[in-house]
């Protein structure tokens, strides 16, 4: 049997795709915890603190170092707590957060499954992401933890609403909801971005275009808990919210599952509208290179993006103070909604009378 | 071989945790079960080949309907024992209701396996296999059925004004904020500067 006929079998394709999956998994994994570590440098640095700088050079270890203590650690379970539900809420998160990584391209055709309806895999993943924050709430069997979970279970609600309309400007002008494509449409110079207006037929939409990116990056600060809408774990209020009971493997579950969410987030923000992969420069001198070193720019590229949008999530989190309940309800249900409502009519409008079909 | 360990892994998800959904003791376990029903109904969608139906089913009814409904059953006080005392008087309407239901369905699987009422006319399926499923869908729906669909939208229109309605109250004697009003605030409104004698101050009545 040849080698190509292999990978083509069910067991030769299982496997490859269980490769593919563990490689972004452990990438991410590890992209998380110097993230984490950034994130609190960055927010060290905005307090004039110097953050994490005992573990290993500049504290680069830090976040290894907080894996190992939270494992060795014991579980406690409180005695009222409904314990299946306890220990599946943070292992849900985790598993739903590593989810959605599954449809997000990292390179010209670096993707594990190229779904032709990536983003509505994306968004029903997201949408499940309430449930580990529902579940692991109402099973600690506590006041503070339910509150959280409450509070949470509203606000994921609220604001999945603006998300979704927002991508919905970004499906219409691309016109493939497969996120390959869609970065693929954002080829070329970086006012082909749809940040930046989406190239030649549609560029005075950047009017509309550049503050719906704006949005999604706030709503999506609201739809991963940050700060200044960590309501769900307002330990001024709350204590730590939903989290207050857990301890050990099951609370560094949780936070894992929260900052590859931020990850995610930020991701998605450069996919849709920051061009990926895509440079944003002319791109005809890398036509002559090897394949390995084009690809590694592509992926460069997508990474300094991502981590551009994580800083800017990190940034927020020092600088603006926590909303109340009442002004987040405000913000997502009667500014980003119908801000974000308008828009649809407006862009697609655009795209039927002054772009065509 | 992939899809059928699939298909018979995610049918049997579906029927287990269907039967838990009416077994378990707990309502919030009964939740969370129709949830993980709900989660293998769609990955059965996917394995027909209709993703986007799929994903549509966890984003709406995963993602927001049963949200809700554990939000409200979570926020329930319900006394279990109170629950499971009339069971036996209930049992025999329960029994009725689903031998009509199994009755049912019955019916309609003879119909579809024979082809029903529709049997002469071509199914509606996708027109080339170049075109995507949500094109598909949107080829039909924003054609042939336009009026259907902008007749849907009106009954869930009508249905979001009632519960608006319905929900709506203004409270006489509550302090709202009003952020226009906040942000719009400027000195001459807030800072008044009265004439204050030096050495003499000013006293507490003058100031009003």
């Amino acid at each position: 049997m040849d080698p190509v006929s292999f990978w083509a079998t069910p067991l030769g394709w299982t496997l490859i795709t269980v490769g593919q999956v563990l490689l972004i998994t452990v990438g991410v994994l590890i992209a998380v915890a110097f993230l984490l570590l950034a994130d609190r440098k960055v927010w060290a640095g905005v307090q004039m603190r110097k953050g994490p700088n005992v573990v290993g050079p500049f504290g680069l270890l830090q976040s290894f170092a907080d894996m190992i203590k939270f494992v060795l650690k014991e579980v406690v379970i409180p005695a009222g707590a409904d314990k299946a539900v306890f220990i599946i809420a943070p292992i849900i998160t985790v598993i739903l957060a590593f989810m959605a990584w599954a449809v997000i391209p990292f390179a010209p055709g670096w993707v594990v499954s190229d779904l032709n309806v990536g983003i509505l895999y994306i968004f029903a993943v997201s949408s499940l992401g309430v449930y580990g924050i529902i579940m692991g709430g109402w099973a600690s069997n506590s006041k503070y933890p339910f509150l959280g979970s409450l509070r949470s279970a509203a606000q994921m609600v609220s604001y999945e609403v603006s998300l979704g309309l927002i991508i919905i400007n970004v499906i219409l002008l691309a016109g493939t909801m497969n996120l390959s494509a869609i970065v693929d449409s954002q080829k070329g110079m970086f006012w082909n971005w749809y940040g930046f207006g989406g190239g030649a037929d549609t560029w005075p939409l950047v009017v509309i275009l550049f503050p719906m990116s704006i949005i999604f990056f706030i709503s999506a600060l609201a739809e991963t808990n940050r700060p200044p809408f960590d309501l769900p774990e307002a330990e001024s209020e709350l204590v730590a919210g939903y989290q207050v009971e857990y301890s050990s493997t099951p609370y560094l579950l949780f936070m894992m599952g929260e900052y590859v969410n931020i990850v995610f987030m930020s991701a998605m923000i450069s996919l849709l509208f920051f061009g990926g992969w895509n440079p944003g420069v002319p791109q005809a001198w890398m036509d002559g290179l090897p394949a390995w070193i084009a690809y590694t720019i592509y992926l460069l590229t997508f990474m300094i993006k991502t981590v551009f949008w994580f800083v800017c999530i990190s940034m927020v989190k020092a600088f603006v103070p926590r909303y109340r309940y009442d002004q987040l309800m405000r913000l997502g249900w009667k500014i980003f909604l119908p801000t974000s409502l308008v828009a649809v009519v407006i862009v697609s409008a655009w795209r039927v009378f002054v772009v065509g079909s | 071989m992939l899809q059928g360990i699939a298909f018979y892994l995610l049918a049997a998800v579906a029927t287990v945790s269907g039967l838990l959904v009416v077994t378990a003791r707990n309502p919030v376990h009964s939740v969370l079960w129709l949830i993980l029903a709900f989660f293998s109904s769609a990955g059965l969608f996917v394995l027909l080949g209709a993703e986007f139906l799929a994903m549509l089913l966890v984003v709406v009814y995963v993602g927001a309907v049963a949200v809700l409904f554990l939000f409200v059953v979570m926020m329930l006080d319900v006394d279990f024992l109170k629950l499971r005392e009339g069971y036996a008087r209930y049992l025999p309407l329960g029994a009725i209701i689903a031998a009509v239901l199994l009755v049912e369905m019955i019916i309609v699987s003879v119909a579809v396996v024979q082809g029903g009422a529709a049997a002469g006319l071509p199914a509606p399926g996708a027109p080339d296999a170049s075109v995507t499923n949500v094109e598909a869908i949107g080829r039909v729906l924003y054609t042939d059925y336009v009026y259907f669909f902008q007749a849907a939208g009106i009954v869930l229109l009508i249905a979001m004004i009632g519960a608006i309605t319905l929900t709506l109250r203004h409270k006489p004697n509550i302090k709202r904020q009003n952020p226009g009003d906040q942000v719009n605030r400027d000195r001459r409104k807030s800072v008044e500067i009265k004439p204050a004698a030096t050495g003499e101050g000013v006293s507490a009545e003058e100031l009003l």
